[in-house]
């Protein structure tokens, strides 16, 4: 479909061209959203890797009624309707001045990643030997330094994962990005939505395609660093 | 930098065998349970001292180790190291080595950076630290084995890399958490002598956890001896197993003919079952529990058979028994008696060459009044 | 387990976490809420007019209504299809498993926009119609095109729980059955089926309280007549501007979702597939 020579969605496609990749690529509007989006999935990933990370570690070494409640809290975020959260958060970054602007998106989209990290980083120190810091400790390395030389190593595959499914998940996501879209600033997903529904520009075809080989592959990195590791 | 300073204060004394004395101050620890984990617990650790805590699970030894080592927080009391009060400071920062039964090597890591891990994180120049590498694993006899990881070394080679790797960095005393444990009998020993020759070797203060009575004998210079929470008695392992002062440490270390005497006076002689025992006043422990309630401990080494009252010498404590049943050790063979009206169960370790016993025999046990040892009940 | 631990890396690294939490949903969604009680004074208002203002109760109810047939059909799909899964070899088994989970690989967009290309005017969809000699069906548009696409959607919600479930369970109950003179079906009846209850129940709340939020696939492949909750609380949002009656009518879905997954959760099973929507993502909605 997307290398199809017609100027609209018919299908099945006709004749075989470049063309609609050529017009993503020289599109300036398809192009910033593009670049709007890798931004925003770029910052969110950090950032949610980051905190997620963090409240990962905290959550592995707390117990009690109190932590667990904190855990299915940061957890709400994956089963709550985004449509809900979107209204929430737009009406709210009204007031804030955040609509439109990297910051907004980044800090909402970091919110909905948080999960998808908890969830791996800690499947990841499941298999975690605690007992490991108290080793690190007596041999002079301080938390931090035990974070980064012990534990980091031996949870990087969680991290990279949580990391993953938190550049994705910001990457793909439309429906906040829809309320927090301004005329400035799209992210691709919300410029694929204006095409189906405002212009009928068949040009997201190509975008889909491209979508979906980014996406394939940014999933596909796990796998193609573990079968390195094997081999090693 | 206080990485800096710690290199240089043990750096500044190589191979002196000075050690570090461990000071444990009313220390206590309570985690708000029924009673404090460790109860106000008093303890010298001599430089270069070889130190035991030995007890049954739960009776705070472990705790006090971590109390040591800095993994608990004190409740109230002070650990000083050679004169300098550490119970705020960290444990990254107590420069002291451990060792875990769970060996806790990082797996990621080959045994080389296993080694090296103390140093560099102490900021060590690259060539001290695989200068100090090669030598700390030739010492523990892993030379070679650098680049394994530690799933490619068996048990008892995993434990010396750990044992490597916390040494390699002089610390100031070496805290050992029943590291044993996890290995198999013949390997046990084997590692037992190892740690002895590197205590004498490093000539640091070691301060070793186990609940196994015959490893502590083996290892130790001094015994503190742990019950529930407490210090039960410190001593060197001859004295702790031939002057207990206590029945739990005389029951705790080795076998015991025990004879409960309640409230006694502790003069010249007693009675207990109708017999007319002698007392060594030097046989009277200290304890002044020794008031209140005592009893009367026998080894099984000390006790003799003889067949008939009459055979007893003079001025022996003897007492009736039955033979209940014979365990053939090979040099010798114990005697499993039953005494006195009472019927206690009880103990005599006699010469395989002693002549035979069936079960069932009626004879009569006796023993030194100066072999018996009079302690708290 | 030591205090020292609690001191150094406990609570202080749960802070961003919750802070982004608060900052991002809690206080957006409890402003939201409060806005719905009280503007333009306090009232329940907001609430009363979603069952009297004629509209919302219709969109609630297409809402329901396509939720529950994309559960159905999900089911219907998916039982089968787990049940397949357990029966095949593992090899055959992570076959299947990466063909439930091929619409959490693919993006949202991208998926929504192959089925306008699959269902509209002209598609394939509509030419295997024609050689089956209906003429003219076209499900773009539709809110059946929309159920159909929702449903693919939500298939692995589906077959997750179920798997886990059918997988435990005894396969030697059925021979015992047909031992005692039962007929392979009567066995599947009346030993198989009420064994994975739990996971038909689990399956069943999960794909019904996630269908109740979709708005990207009702609102590109149905038509805005046949508008869904989600459609109708974007418009009072960006277009009337309403707060207050969006509020309302989003704390209902939100709190109608989380009891419904909260029970979920309590029958036990949906674990297993809220790791997966974890692990792999929730889509669209």
């Amino acid at each position: 479909m997307s290398f199809s020579g017609a100027p609209t969605f018919q299908w099945p496609p006709r004749g075989f061209s470049w063309r609609l990749y050529h017009n993503f690529f020289t599109s300036p509007v398809w192009l910033d959203s593009l670049r709007n989006s890798l931004l925003v999935a770029l910052l969110t990933a950090l950032l949610a890797t980051t905190v997620g990370t963090a409240a990962a570690v905290a959550l592995s070494r707390l117990h009690g009624r109190l932590a667990r409640f904190v855990r299915t809290l940061l957890m709400v975020p994956i089963v709550a309707p985004a449509i809900v959260v979107a209204v929430a958060v737009y009406i709210s970054f009204l007031g804030w001045r955040l609509t439109g602007t990297v910051p907004g998106y980044v800090l909402a989209h970091t919110a909905i990643a948080v999960p998808y990290v908890l969830v791996s980083v800690t499947g990841a120190l499941g298999g975690f030997d605690q007992r490991l810091l108290k080793a690190s400790a007596s041999l002079g390395a301080s938390p931090w330094r035990s974070f980064v030389r012990v534990t980091m190593p031996l949870i990087s595959r969680g991290i990279l994962t949580g990391a993953i499914f938190a550049f994705i998940v910001s990457f793909d996501e439309v429906v906040i990005a829809l309320f927090l879209r301004s005329p400035q600033f799209q992210t691709m997903p919300v410029q694929m939505y204006n095409s189906v529904t405002v212009e009928i520009d068949p040009t997201i075809s190509a975008a889909s395609s491209l979508m979906v080989v980014a996406v394939t592959i940014i999933f596909l990195v796990p796998q193609l660093l573990r079968g390195r590791a094997r081999r090693r | 930098m206080t990485h800096d300073t710690t290199v240089k204060a043990t750096g500044s004394s190589p191979g002196t065998r000075s050690g570090t004395e461990i000071r444990l101050d009313h220390v206590t620890k309570d985690y708000g349970l029924e009673a404090p984990a460790v109860d106000d617990i008093s303890l010298t650790i001599e430089p270069g001292e070889f130190m035991t805590l030995l007890g049954p699970s739960g009776s705070g030894k472990t705790t006090t180790l971590n109390l040591i080592a800095g993994f608990e927080t004190l409740t109230a009391g002070t650990i000083v190291l050679n004169g300098a009060d550490v119970s705020n400071v960290p444990p990254h920062r107590r420069n002291l080595g451990m060792l875990f039964q769970h060996y806790a090597l990082f797996p990621h890591m080959t045994v080389a950076q296993n080694v090296a891990y103390p140093l560099r994180e102490r900021r060590a120049d690259k060539r001290e630290i695989a200068r100090k590498v090669a030598e700390v694993l030739e010492l523990v006899q892993l030379t070679g084995r650098d680049d394994h990881h530690p799933a490619q070394l068996s048990g008892g080679q995993q434990q010396r890399v750990a044992l490597a790797r916390a040494i390699v960095f002089e610390p100031r005393a070496l805290l050992l958490d029943e590291p044993l444990g996890a290995l198999d009998r013949n390997l046990r020993s084997a590692l037992q002598v190892e740690i002895r020759r590197i205590h004498r070797e490093v000539g640091s203060t070691f301060v070793f956890v186990t609940h196994d009575q015959e490893e502590a004998l083996n290892l130790s210079d001094r015994i503190a001896l742990f019950n529930s929470g407490h210090i039960e008695q410190v001593g060197t392992p001859q004295q702790l197993y031939a002057e207990p002062e206590t029945l739990f440490t005389a029951r705790f270390l080795g076998d015991s003919n025990v004879f409960e005497l309640g409230q006694a006076a502790l003069d010249e002689n007693l009675t207990w079952d109708g017999e007319t025992w002698g007392i060594d006043p030097g046989t009277v422990a200290a304890h002044p529990g020794v008031r209140t309630r005592s009893a009367i401990v026998v080894r099984p080494e000390d006790v003799e058979v003889v067949n008939r009252l009459d055979e007893v010498p003079a001025g022996a404590n003897a007492v009736r028994a039955t033979v209940r049943d014979v365990e053939y050790m090979g040099a010798y063979r114990t005697l499993l008696l039953t005494m006195g009206e009472r019927r206690l169960p009880g103990r005599a370790r006699v010469s395989a060459l002693h002549g035979d016993h069936a079960v069932g025999d009626d004879l009569v046990a006796w023993w030194r009044p100066r072999a018996q040892r009079i302690v708290a009940a | 387990m030591s205090s020292n631990k609690m001191r150094l890396s406990g609570w202080p690294l749960l802070l961003p976490a919750l802070a982004l939490l608060a900052g991002i949903l809690l206080v957006p969604l409890g402003r939201t809420l409060l806005d719905s009680v009280s503007e333009p004074t306090w009232t329940l208002k907001n609430y009363e007019n979603i069952f009297t203002d004629g509209v919302t109760l219709t969109v609630l109810g297409r809402t329901v209504m396509i939720a529950a047939a994309v559960t159905a059909a999900a089911l219907l799909i998916g039982y089968p299809y787990a049940y397949l899964m357990t029966r095949v070899s593992p090899r055959a088994r992570g076959i299947l498993l990466v063909i439930v989970l091929i619409p959490f690989w693919t993006s949202v967009m991208a998926r929504n926009f192959a089925w306008i290309i699959i269902l509209q005017n002209g598609g394939p969809v509509q030419k295997v119609f024609a050689l089956l000699g209906a003429d003219h069906v076209v499900l773009y548009g539709t809110s059946a095109g929309v159920t159909i696409a929702m449903t693919q959607v939500m298939l692995p919600f589906m077959v997750l729980p179920l798997f886990s479930t059918l997988g435990s369970i005894d396969r030697r109950l059925l021979l015992a059955a047909r031992g005692l003179g039962s007929s392979p079906t009567a066995a599947f009846w009346k030993v198989f089926f009420p064994l994975s209850r739990g996971g038909v129940v689990a399956g069943v709340i999960l794909v019904f309280t996630l269908s109740l939020g979709f708005y990207v696939t009702p609102a590109l492949l149905g038509s805005p007549q046949q508008s869904l909750v989600a459609q109708l609380l974007a418009q009072r949002t960006t277009q009337l501007l309403d707060f207050a009656a969006a509020g309302a009518l989003g704390m209902v879905v939100l709190i109608v979702t989380l009891v419904l997954v909260a029970w979920a959760n309590r029958m036990g099973g949906t674990m297993s597939a809220i790791g997966v929507v974890a692990t792999s993502r929730t889509k669209d909605r």
